[in-house]
């Protein structure tokens, strides 16, 4: 009951939230720059262009009209066309949106499966090598450029020991899309050799962005797992005679990991973020690359649409984090 | 007259246990010497910090890391609880033949989890059902131990018991709690029930009942209890015999009626003397609890007795035994009419 | 004092202050640690992408350019950057914190919900909306990276505000009169600092992780400004021979967010006891 309500809560908050956005983007987008037509034509363009553009695109139009439409236009899905290569935004970032959400998810489980048995064997040794060595790694897990950690493992695994592709998703064409996940894809037509390719591929820009989610979760399973190590229900529980790896694996872990789940939400968050630049860097087709290609052609509306997409996928998770970490501890139902 | 050795169900011999901590070693138990005889009720009675719950971990074999337990003895049933093997403690005693009940039954729960999974996954490693070692849980032995459970859950008057085994600990009463924890100790049939203050949480008129009703299950079914506490009012209610420690070194044991009428304890004589009554207003015992660290030497209890002497001072009194079943370590023990 | 005791009892404080108190040595000397400082803006096509060793301690990129004296000087924009716009965050986010914690009413919750907002998007993201519409240049970077990431102290001050505000203390300085200002500035902010402290330690390796993302998307300061993240673009492409060219780079932005990362852990220990290590919600972006 209270999950719903929750839920229900949580969902009413979205459309100001989602406002709210589109306002501060287009803030951005058209209320910083002097001349937005100016900075949308590119610096090239002759004064004649801008003129056909500011008009095109409503830009002299007063600004709380223009915002209104840009509202009314992206509610019903509209996010306008690329200005580099006239298609429909929202129809890109929508085809580009499965690899994006396959790296993502392999990184995440990567983490989820690494981070977590870390975490309790560190907090289980406290103060033992392993738990040294496992912090030294999630400091210098946090503190690096994905970017260059993708460069690096690149430049390693690729190009010098020329173990898994240098770039790219698959060699040639995908699977016939299903739900647009190669892996998935592959499974469901029984093409393993695809399947292989799509892993060897995978493992580079997963492996990168995993790194720092590793070492967020790492933490916060370690700290979850000493808070509740001392908790009188273990005590009870040890000396009721309950097998120790039952305590710990089940009973702990739950209870430590509702604090590592506070972070799902935002380990997800940097992941799509990490993205950006490791998919730049292994030129892998998702919106990423969308996003820094747009940069690059100075392609002004495609950046603002990645914004608002973005900020839409990291909301949806959020909710969906509140929604496990609800069911998890009844204590909040 | 004493009694015959296989009365005793539990014979503690000389046991000590310190623990390390940052100021030192603290020696938090002294040599303690302890009988449970078979299906009776001993009272462990104390000040709070003397190392009741300790004792409790010791003979549980539950100690944290930073402790450290010797001795000559802690013999159950034939075995002793000091020497052997951790998986077989783990295994067959704790939880088997013996069974805790926790001080707090608000914490002792796991919150994330409810009730009924923390009974069943309780029976699932320490039902009477199962064999030796047996890690499965197979389907005829669940079924068991599910009758089991609610029979023995009617039995501690909670109600609606299908519906409390899905509730969450947060969801019932501090009492229901506790009566649940005494099902959950007495579940696995086991031969000892140490139940450590089992009501000092809970307020005086469901302390009552609980007491009661510990009493009658235990006597129903002949299991002995060590029950720790530092009311001496709940070990009249239930107790059959009290020991009473201080500071780690117990000092004397007697049948509950010659310990409330005839002690032979300075320190036991004070205790009594300041429970409050219709014309004493509450009077404490002058002077403070011992620093473990450095613990005063001979008798623990020699700063504080008005009976105190030399000898306290230098040695640890031998035991005595003033009247049949009251031994007392005492170098001056009062007279025992 | 006590605290500045304890913090350099803590071996991994100790090991973050060297790091960064080296950081800043760097950045102030550059001029003169530097064995070509005039590689800033020259170039020697002869002696471009070579190796390690020699005169070129760590090597040269694709104009020639000592990757030394130019990390030198990369050193003193990565300070510039994280601390400016760290500390306009810290300027915007934590009055507005306070007003929201102080006062629990309408605009507390406006006032939340705009830092909710700008949370919804992951910081780097918004960070490219802004500096790309601004373009390419250092003052740009501070200010996308000032306009993003203010939330983060709000949400801190104001989580802290809301949890001292009805000490005795507080109440009490209510009580004899003070004026909101007055309380918030000499009582409530003060019992606060030191997890404003902590956070904004560790923020300021989260700015330079964004920073030099920025750069390295082409978002930075334009060339040949020596900035770290723009270097290691750069040598994409020219791997995987001049590797020296990549990696120097990106030893140096490991090594100052890890010296910044180290000290708030040792802060947070220090100052604060009661928040043990990895525990708190660290909400800064990458
Ligand atoms: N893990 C430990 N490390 C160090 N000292 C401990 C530890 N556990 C208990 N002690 C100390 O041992 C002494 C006895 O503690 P214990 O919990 O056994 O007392 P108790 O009689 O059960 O008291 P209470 O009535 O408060 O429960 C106390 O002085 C306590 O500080
Ligand atoms: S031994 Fe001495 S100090 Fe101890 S209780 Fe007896 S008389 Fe008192
Ligand atoms: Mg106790």
């Amino acid at each position: 009951m209270r999950l719903l309500a929750m839920v229900a809560r949580r969902c009413l908050w979205m459309p100001p939230t989602l406002f709210g956005l589109l306002l501060i983007v287009f803030t951005v987008s058209h209320v910083i720059p002097s001349d937005p037509a100016r900075v949308m034509a590119g610096e090239n363009a002759s004064a004649s262009q801008v003129a056909a553009i500011r008009h095109q695109y409503g830009l002299d139009l007063p600004l709380p009209v223009q915002f209104l439409r840009y509202v009314k236009d992206v509610a019903t899905g509209d996010m306008g066309k690329s200005l580099f290569t006239q298609r429909p935004v929202a129809e890109d970032l929508l085809a580009r949106l499965p690899a994006t959400m396959e790296l993502a998810l392999f990184a995440m489980s990567l983490a989820i499966a690494i981070g977590v048995p870390l975490g309790v064997v560190a907090a289980l040794r406290r103060n033992s090598w392993l738990d040294h060595l496992v912090r030294v790694v999630t400091v210098a897990g946090l503190a690096m450029a994905a970017f260059w950690l993708a460069i690096l493992l690149q430049l390693l695994f690729s190009m010098w020991m020329g173990l898994t592709p240098v770039r790219g998703r698959i060699n040639g064409w995908g699977p016939d899309p299903i739900t647009g996940f190669f892996t998935l894809d592959a499974v469901l037509l029984g093409d393993w050799e695809t399947l292989g390719q799509a892993l060897r591929h995978l493992i580079l820009p997963t492996l990168t962005l995993a790194l720092p989610a590793v070492a967020t979760i790492v933490r916060f399973t370690r700290a979850g797992m000493i808070n509740v190590m001392s908790s009188n229900f273990v005590f009870y529980q040890t000396a009721m005679g309950i097998p120790r790896r039952r305590i710990v694996w089940k009973y702990l872990l739950r209870a430590a990991l509702i604090g590592t789940l506070t972070q799902i939400g935002l380990i997800f968050g940097n992941l799509i973020a990490g993205a950006v630049v490791v998919e730049t860097v292994f030129d892998w087709p998702g919106l990423g690359t969308f996003a820094v290609n747009s940069i690059l052609h100075s392609d002004y509306n495609a950046v603002m649409s990645f914004t608002v997409f973005t900020g839409v996928i990291f909301i949806l998770t959020n909710l969906m984090v509140d929604i496990a970490q609800t069911m998890l501890d009844p204590r909040g139902r | 007259m004493i009694a015959p050795m296989d009365a005793d169900l539990l014979s503690i011999r000389d046991v000590s246990v310190s623990f390390t901590t940052e100021s030192g070693t603290a020696h938090v138990l002294d040599e303690i010497s302890l009988t449970l005889r078979r299906g009776e009720i001993m009272g462990l009675v104390g000040e709070s910090g003397c190392g009741k719950t300790t004792l409790a971990r010791t003979i549980l074999g539950a100690l944290p890391p930073n402790a450290r337990a010797r001795g000559t003895a802690i013999t159950f049933d034939g075995r002793d609880l000091l020497t052997i093997d951790p998986r077989e403690a783990a295994d067959q005693i704790r939880g088997r033949a013996i069974t805790f009940v926790p001080q707090d039954p608000f914490s002792a729960f796991n919150p994330l989890f409810t009730i009924g999974d923390q009974i069943f996954e309780l029976l699932r490693w320490k039902s009477p059902d199962r064999e030796a070692g047996e890690r499965g849980y197979p389907r005829t032995r669940r079924r068991a131990d599910h009758e089991r459970a609610l029979a023995l859950l009617r039995r501690v008057q909670l109600p609606d018991i299908e519906r409390l085994l899905r509730k969450y600990p947060h969801e019932v009463s501090g009492g229901q709690r506790q009566r649940l924890m005494i099902a959950m100790a007495l579940l696995p049939e086991p031969r000892l029930v140490i139940a450590d203050e089992p009501t000092t949480a809970l307020d005086v008129t469901i302390q009552a009942q609980i007491l009661r009703l510990l009493r009658e299950l235990a006597v129903e079914r002949g299991v002995s209890v060590l029950l720790t506490t530092h009311d001496l009012g709940v070990a009249w209610e239930i107790c059959d015999r009290v020991t009473v420690m201080y500071a780690g070194q117990a000092l004397e044991t007697a049948p509950i009626e010659a310990f409330f009428r005839a002690p032979a304890l300075p320190y036991t004589r004070l205790l009594l003397d300041s429970l409050p009554s219709g014309e004493n207003p509450l009077r404490g015992i002058a002077g403070d609890v011992p620093n473990l660290v450095n613990p005063p030497p001979g008798c623990r209890f020699h700063p504080r007795c008005p009976e105190v002497s030399d000898v306290c001072r230098a040695s640890r009194p031998p035991t005595s035994e003033p009247a049949p079943d009251h031994l007392v370590r005492c170098h001056h023990p009062l007279a025992v009419p | 004092m006590n605290g500045f005791r304890r913090l350099l009892r803590d071996r991994s404080a100790r090991l973050g202050l060297i790091v960064i108190a080296g950081l800043v040595f760097c950045a102030v000397f550059a001029g003169v640690l530097a064995p070509f400082p005039e590689d800033v803006n020259t170039y020697h096509l002869p002696r471009r992408l070579l190796g390690p060793g020699g005169i070129n301690f760590l090597g040269t990129d694709r104009m020639g350019a000592d990757i030394f004296s130019r990390l030198l000087f990369g050193a003193r924009l990565t300070i510039l950057t994280a601390v400016v716009a760290t500390t306009f965050a810290v300027l915007i986010g934590v009055p507005i914190g306070l007003i929201a914690g102080y006062y629990n009413n309408r605009l507390s919750d406006l006032l939340m919900r705009v830092s909710d907002v700008f949370l919804a998007v992951p910081q780097i993201v918004l960070a490219i909306a802004i500096a790309q519409t601004l373009g390419p240049a250092i003052h740009n970077v501070i200010l996308a990276l000032s306009i993003t990431y203010w939330p983060f102290w709000a949400r801190l001050v104001y989580a802290e505000t809301r949890s001292v505000r009805n000490e005795v203390f507080v109440e009490a300085a209510v009580a004899i009169g003070a004026s909101p200002l007055r309380v918030m500035a000499l009582h409530i902010l003060p019992s606060i600092a030191s997890s404003v402290i902590v956070r904004t330690t560790i923020g300021l390796g989260g700015t330079i992780l964004v920073a030099a993302a920025l750069g390295f998307l082409g978002l930075g300061p334009p060339p040949p400004t020596p900035e770290w993240g723009r270097m290691i673009a750069e040598s994409r492409e020219f791997l995987p021979q001049a590797w020296w060219y990549a990696a120097a780079p990106g030893v140096a932005i490991l090594l100052v967010v890890m010296g910044f990362n180290l000290l708030g852990d040792g802060l947070r220990d220090a100052l604060d006891p009661r928040l043990s290590r990895g525990t708190d919600d660290r909400t800064d972006g990458r």
